[in-house]
């Protein structure tokens, strides 16, 4: 079975989620030619172990992200067998586009695939998961890091072709993030304050435990609806992110069911609360019943001595 | 029958259960009618706003459109409260299939002669987001998702957009449609003249047929919905002191560290 897998790219690269999309493909039986948009990240697709084919696929038309003409221009390179993107703002969008130009069906945010096509999924924001099945042809995307990756050592060719199409959105302006800082999607430890934090400003204790382990720091609903400065860029939960971070560790966050829906799959969660009846500890692996005026201190410390050792 | 205006903003929404209701399997199935609350999908919510700020800075109206079950039409009612001009309810007979709800959503857009379509990135109970991009193809309109904020900009629209390395203002020219993420807007809440004349305003119900659209079988089956798995019971420690113990569990047990 054909496999087309659109490449996930950053800047001048190819996401890592791309290796993760060819584990797939090939678990699911299937041959993966990945096409590159804008060509970034060709030579790095063909290192990838199983890897068919790869083909950059260069235009103008991929210097602006229209998802509309990026799908026009990626479409006719794709085989009639199953397309595979990123579950990522833009992998969505072209996936979906894609989708509609064929006239196929496509399914969003696999956790799980089988061959045959069975598709696992979390519904509700993971309040509850699902089971599909769907045959090919029909368009997928996978939630990033829920897929073995497939290693290096490939060695498949690499063509180029030139495609254009007209391309609808403007940038005026690009405006850098605020912060340098890590994103909750792309961390694989978060620190997350509510509003037992007291404050915006006591994020900063959050701040410094995360600058030891290298953690992104999150924010649960209550918090960025109560305090203008805490951006929803930070939300976890329903209306914000879902992350699954090997350690989550929820400080001054009670637990609503918003939130528990968008951090319940990562793969340890440590929770700080003063209320020893608070819902969080009822999805931690480890709780500890305290203010984090006593406990964020002592982690911190905890943790700069385990990692200088 | 037509719905159309001169300038006409429309608006796709959607009805979900509202993000505080628990949601509980029975039998391989969600149990629908064990959902405490319905309400607007919460990113739909920040379109219909988004919506009622360009009307109030250049006039038109607002179509809502939503594709659903009779419950729906108490959503469409919500909306007017706010400010909704128009409100379509397609009777779906329980079209659930990304493809079909896009076909039919395309369709009542073209009717209403609209040329700019607002809707959130993704329904707050499927989590797909394949709508507003599909229904984009299907208009031939431009795409631009992750939206918080828009405006007119002569004959066409300037919105701000989440990019990979931050935000994006990008200029776009009709046809076009946004999804809208949660943004810093606050959303407003009906009045209480709002909500009465809501309660008068028409719902045009129109089926698939009156549309033009044939929905054949899905190609997505559902086998079965069941709730997340149950973690074993954590372990729970007293006071701060117990921190150096949970570092080292992190470390030795768990392994993250």
């Amino acid at each position: 079975m054909d496999v087309t897998i659109i490449a996930e790219t950053t800047a001048d690269d190819l996401h890592p989620v791309t290796s993760q999309l060819v584990g797939a493909a090939i678990a699911i039986g299937g041959t993966p030619t990945v096409l590159c948009p804008g060509g970034t990240g060709a030579t790095t697709a063909a290192s990838i172990s199983g890897v068919a084919r790869v083909i950059a696929v260069e235009g103008d038309c991929f210097d602006t992200f229209d998802s509309g003409a990026w799908a026009a221009a990626l479409n006719p390179l794709a085989s009639d067998g199953v397309i595979l993107a990123a579950s990522a703002p833009s992998g969505r969008e072209v996936a979906a586009q894609i989708a509609a130009m064929r006239g196929i069906p496509i399914v969003q945010d696999a956790t799980g695939l089988e061959a045959g096509i069975t598709v696992t999924r979390g519904i509700y924001s993971g309040k509850a998961i699902e089971t599909v099945t769907v045959s090919a042809p029909c368009a997928l995307t996978l939630r990033p890091n829920a897929f073995e990756a497939a290693g290096d050592g490939g060695n498949a060719d690499v063509s180029t072709v030139s495609r254009s199409s007209d391309v609808g959105v403007a940038v005026r302006e690009a405006i850098a993030k605020a912060s340098e800082r890590l994103d909750v999607a792309e961390a694989d430890i978060i620190i997350s304050g509510g509003r037992g934090m007291g404050d915006p400003a006591n994020f900063a204790h959050l701040y410094e435990v995360a600058d030891v382990i290298g953690a992104a720091v999150g924010a649960s609903r209550a918090a960025v609806d109560t305090w203008d400065e805490i951006p929803h860029s930070m939300q976890v939960g329903q209306t914000g992110k879902t992350v699954n971070p090997s350690l989550y560790i929820a400080v001054g966050i009670s637990g609503a069911i918003q939130h528990l829906a968008g951090m319940r799959s990562s793969k340890f969660i440590v929770a700080i609360n003063k209320d020893p009846d608070a819902p969080i500890f009822g999805v931690a692996d480890y709780g500890i019943v305290s203010t984090w005026e006593g406990a964020l201190p002592v982690l911190k410390d905890e943790l700069s001595s385990l990692l200088s050792n | 029958m037509t719905f159309a205006c001169l300038v006409t903003i429309a608006v796709l929404l959607k009805q979900v259960p509202d993000t505080t209701a628990k949601i509980s399997v029975s039998g391989g199935r969600v149990d629908e009618a064990a959902v405490s609350k319905w309400s607007m999908s919460p990113y739909d919510e920040y379109a219909l706003e988004a919506a009622l700020q360009l009307k109030e800075a250049g006039g038109g109206d607002i179509i809502v459109i939503t594709c659903g079950p009779a419950r729906a039409s108490k959503m469409l009612t919500d909306a007017a409260a706010v400010g909704a001009d128009t409100l379509i309810h397609i009777q779906d007979n329980g079209v659930t299939d990304s493809t079909h709800v896009q076909s039919l959503l395309a369709a009542a857009v073209k009717k209403s002669g609209s040329d700019v379509v607002l809707c959130g990135k993704q329904a707050a109970d499927t989590n797909g987001g394949s709508t507003g991009p599909g229904v984009s193809h299907l208009i031939g309109a431009a795409c631009v998702g992750m939206v918080s904020e828009v405006s007119a900009e002569g004959d066409g629209f300037v919105a701000l957009r989440a990019s990979p390395t931050g935000d994006e203002r990008v200029a776009v020219s009709r046809p076009c449609l946004f999804t809208f993420d949660k943004g810093a807007t606050e959303l407003r809440r009906p009045n209480v003249r709002g909500i009465m004349m809501a309660k008068k305003k028409q719902i045009e119900t129109v089926t698939p047929e009156d549309l033009g659209v044939k929905i054949g079988n899905s190609a997505v089956s559902l086998q079965s919905h069941f709730p997340p798995p149950v973690k074993p019971p954590g372990q729970k420690f007293e006071g701060a002191d117990s921190v150096p113990t949970v570092v080292a569990k992190l470390r030795d047990e768990a392994n993250v560290i």
